[in-house]
């Protein structure tokens, strides 16, 4: 647990956070691999987990049809993968594959999103570093519709 | 068929000695047009009379299609080859268009270089970051030369590239070659890709965290649509880059080149004559004004 705990207060994602909080978190915690073109998890499957990616790339890809798999984001080492598991119904809204061999940690949504309803502080902390995900996702969104390359 | 020769030949004007007038083109051949991706194509211009001058990366020519008319496009080769003028053109309007279409060997009007061009000089010990999206690569290729050639000079010298997709990719195997060569970092994404792609995905912004630099000894050089120079600048900043190490290619529709139809004006500014270079302080107030 002490290297969970330390791996989680280093990554990026939990900076600036307290031991208390981080303690907290590392409870729901456990280290995950996935090997290359293994999926972290698919689309309308349980948000049930939460990763944070130590080492390697994890490609979210969304289905179009008659064109398959599209990619409109790849995250890596540093970054969090998935938002779904904060917001009801707990359901990713897209596909996770590995593009490479992937470390990561993952956090037990449930396990998670219980100590944030009964500690407001780890509560508030965990949805304003969602909030920002959420938000530098919808600007690069933004820029992806625009097109801005092609014209 | 000689005698229609002479005819023609008799009614060209002959073209006054290279830069004897800023409005008068040079008379240069095309010696090759290559396909980079989709729109894109490179033209290799060779001047009749070759120029002493050296341009400046960042610079830009206006070329003639004759009967057609002028285009203003940015030097894409290396500044010390200038016998050889690289032009990287989006084939779009129907000038451009009209370029590319050209056969070897036919004649074109240059005129230039004009505008400021990108600060290098100033990156002499510090890191360079290059931040190009889509065509914006072009104009950048000359600085990226220009540090290679003088490679002990700089710090870390890093490449962040943003295109629409795999296949409209610059340069391609030159960025391969730089990145192989390990004498820069090299950072490519795109906006959408399909699932035979292994490489990244998402705007060029977010390739800035990825980059290793000093923020506090860093100079941006930011080219590409200007939605994207404004974000990537954001982005820069928030790395702690200042306003005064970042500089932006500010594109407008040039028309003369000189700084008198002013065409190009942007809030006051004429940007063939100032620019197309500015320093982010004040790039950003110009590109606040969305109307312009």
């Amino acid at each position: 647990m002490e290297g969970l705990e330390r791996i989680i207060r280093e990554h990026r994602f939990f900076a600036g956070l307290d031991e208390r909080i981080t303690s907290l978190v590392s409870g729901c915690a456990k280290n995950v691999r996935f090997e290359a073109q293994q999926y972290l998890y698919h689309h309308g499957d349980a948000a049930d987990e939460l990763y944070l990616l130590r080492h390697g790339r994890v490609a979210l890809e969304i289905a179009a049809p008659g064109r398959g798999a599209l990619m409109f984001q790849t995250v890596e080492e540093g970054d969090v993968v998935g938002a779904s598991w904060l917001v009801p119904p707990y359901r990713w809204q897209y596909d996770a594959r590995a593009l490479e061999l992937t470390r990561a940690i993952a956090i037990d949504a449930q396990c998670l999103r219980g100590k944030c309803e009964s500690d407001h502080d780890l509560g508030y902390e965990m949805m304003k570093r969602v909030v920002q995900i959420l938000v530098e996702r919808l600007q690069a969104t933004q820029l992806q519709m625009l097109d801005v390359y092609g014209h | 068929m000689a005698t229609e020769h002479a005819l023609i030949a008799a009614s060209v004007p002959a073209f006054p000695p290279a830069g004897a007038d800023p409005f008068v083109p040079r008379l240069a051949r095309i010696a090759s047009c290559r396909h980079d991706s989709g729109e894109v194509w490179t033209l290799d211009i060779r001047e009749e009379l070759p120029q002493s001058a050296s341009f400046r990366p960042g610079q830009f020519n206006m070329l003639t299609v004759f009967g057609v008319g002028e285009v203003p496009i940015s030097f894409s080769g290396a500044p010390a080859a200038s016998d050889r003028l690289l032009h990287t053109v989006r084939a779009v309007g129907p000038v451009s268009t009209a370029l590319v279409q050209l056969p070897l060997g036919a004649s074109v009007g240059v005129r230039g270089p004009f505008g400021n061009g990108w600060p290098v000089a100033e990156a002499a010990g510090q890191d360079v970051l290059i931040v190009a999206g889509g065509l914006g690569l072009a104009p950048l290729r000359p600085v990226i030369y220009e540090l290679l050639a003088n490679r002990a000079r700089y710090g870390r010298i890093a490449i962040l590239y943003g295109t629409r997709g795999p296949d409209e990719i610059l340069f391609r195997r030159e960025l391969e070659s730089w990145r192989r060569e390990g004498r820069v970092e090299l950072h490519v994404t795109v906006d959408h890709a399909t699932s035979g792609w292994d490489g990244n995905v998402g705007v060029v912004t977010t390739l800035v965290s990825r980059a290793r630099f000093d923020p506090g000894h860093t100079i941006g050089f930011v080219c590409g649509p200007e939605v994207m120079m404004r974000l990537t600048s954001a982005a820069l900043r928030s790395s702690g880059v200042a306003d005064e190490a970042i500089y932006l290619s500010l594109e407008r529709n040039m028309k003369c080149a000189v700084a008198l139809c002013g065409r190009c004006q942007l809030n006051g500014v004429l940007v063939c004559r100032e620019g197309p270079v500015f320093r982010n302080d004040r790039a950003r107030s110009l590109l606040a004004h969305k109307e312009l």
